[in-house]
């Protein structure tokens, strides 16, 4: 079996945005989706790859991927409830 | 003649136009500049007061002036409600017809409450971001003998980030005071991971949710109230039952502004530089105060702090000139007051790249609070601090 990359449905470009700006915006995206929709979250804030995973987990989501790009953090998670 | 147009007649609008004058009072005088004020009701109304009303035998009728009384009589105030800006024709239309052109537009606008945008929010949940809801919190407080109490916040950004804890801090000391302690609980709910957003703030606080015995709930977005089984429901899925519902209600930025094309729905803040605080790629228009996007504290002291920026940006601008001096550029500073409770408090002071560092709360700064409070109306709106 391979590996594909997640099927993107929405993205949220939050860089520029302060703690807890970027995961506000998830918050109002994910209120916004629907179950199984898979959102990516661009931050440049250090804090949002230790906050966004952190809510994640509370919120019963699930983390897809972290990884830092130039510059900025790409956050993916799929809707889940 | 040129025409500034300042919107909003609050902190930042009033300061604005009130230094605008001591930049420019001989071309004002002469003719050749005119300040303009538009404010919806044409009465300054002093918000940070309302939390006292409901914690501190504050009264309505202390907490507002007519805003005439507060500005330079060279200052021309017009009350009325703006209907929508039009950039390319450079004018504000107001809902009563009225067109009123600008050269340089200042966006003092503040913010709104939605309590609206949760379902039995206005019948169940309490509140203090108005003189009449906190009225009705004092009475519900005066009612309380005991229970579950849970204070939260349903929905960011909102004014004056510390109120929520300070009144759980408040509401807690009461109880003891009122012999009620022992048969009540306090639960904090924060949207975020911690208690505040600002770090060194939320270490300053945690402990002191934890003496005082108040349950702290990370990562709690209120997401709907039932007022069947009297819970409050979070979108992470937590449930709290509750006797005392107090929340923070959700909050937006000016409808108008959105319709105008300013600032983005659904929240309707308006892009603003962090430093100049020109309105994105735009070099006449300026906002400042609750108004803007901008990752600091929506109160007014933040606008206290911007107003001179403003001032000396259009002041330059219409005199032809750099900006100049200290105020050319915001550094992002803040400075308030945080009550802890048992007559204690603290100060929070900081810029975009210095965090706060609060001192250990004592009584000084409560009673420094207190007296801000009482000199507001003989300082700050007249540039005098």
């Amino acid at each position: 079996m391979t590996e594909t990359a997640p099927t993107i449905t929405r993205t949220v470009d939050a860089r520029g945005s302060y703690c807890p700006g970027p995961l506000m915006e998830l918050i109002r995206a994910i209120r916004e989706a629907q179950i199984g929709d898979t959102l990516a979250v661009y931050s440049s804030d250090k804090g949002s790859k230790v906050d966004i995973p952190k809510w994640v987990e509370k919120a019963g989501h699930r983390l897809v991927a972290l990884e830092t790009r130039d510059g900025y953090d790409e956050i993916i998670v799929e809707k889940l409830r | 003649m040129q025409r500034i147009v300042i919107l909003g007649g609050g902190v930042g609008g009033t300061l604005t136009a009130n230094l605008l004058v001591k930049k420019l009072r001989k071309r004002i005088d002469a003719g050749k500049v005119e300040v303009v004020v538009v404010d919806a009701t044409g009465q300054h109304v002093y918000q940070p007061g309302f939390m006292y009303i409901a914690m501190g035998g504050e009264r309505a009728a202390n907490l507002s002036r007519p805003e005439r009384s507060l500005l330079d009589k060279r200052v021309t105030l017009m009350v009325g409600k703006v209907a929508r800006v039009d950039e390319d024709a450079h004018h504000v239309e107001l809902e009563d017809g009225l067109i009123l052109g600008y050269d340089h537009l200042v966006l003092a606008t503040g913010s709104r409450i939605v309590p609206e945008a949760i379902e039995h929010f206005e019948e169940e949940a309490h509140h203090f971001y108005t003189a009449a809801a906190a009225a009705r919190l004092r009475s519900a407080l005066d009612a309380f003998d005991g229970g579950r109490i849970v204070i939260g916040i349903a929905g960011m950004p909102y004014k004056c980030p510390p109120a929520p804890l300070e009144v759980s801090f408040l509401i807690e000391s009461e109880l003891r005071d009122r012999g009620l302690r022992e048969k009540s609980e306090l639960h904090f709910c924060s949207p975020i991971g911690r208690a505040f957003t600002i770090e060194s703030v939320s270490e300053m606080a945690t402990p002191i949710l934890e003496q005082k015995d108040i349950e702290l709930h990370t990562f709690f977005n209120v997401e709907a109230i039932d007022p069947d089984r009297k819970m409050v429901m979070s979108l992470e899925g937590e449930e709290l039952p509750y006797d005392l519902l107090i929340l923070v209600p959700p909050h937006k930025g000016q409808q108008f502004l959105m319709d105008s094309g300013l600032a983005p729905a659904p929240g309707g803040w308006l892009p603003t530089d962090r430093h100049t605080l020109q309105v994105a790629g735009r070099d006449d228009v300026f906002a400042l105060g609750d108004a803007t996007d901008l990752p600091l504290s929506k109160a007014g002291s933040t606008a206290h702090f911007e107003a001179p920026v403003v001032a000396e940006r259009i002041a330059a601008r219409v005199l032809g000139r750099a900006p100049e001096g200290k105020h050319a550029d915001y550094e992002g500073k803040v400075m308030c007051f945080f009550e802890i409770g048992d007559g204690k408090g603290t100060l929070l002071q900081f810029d975009y790249d210095h965090p706060p560092k609060p001192p250990k709360p004592n009584q000084l700064w409560h009673l420094g609070k207190i007296v801000f409070n009482k000199t507001y109306w003989h300082t700050v709106p007249k540039g005098r601090v």
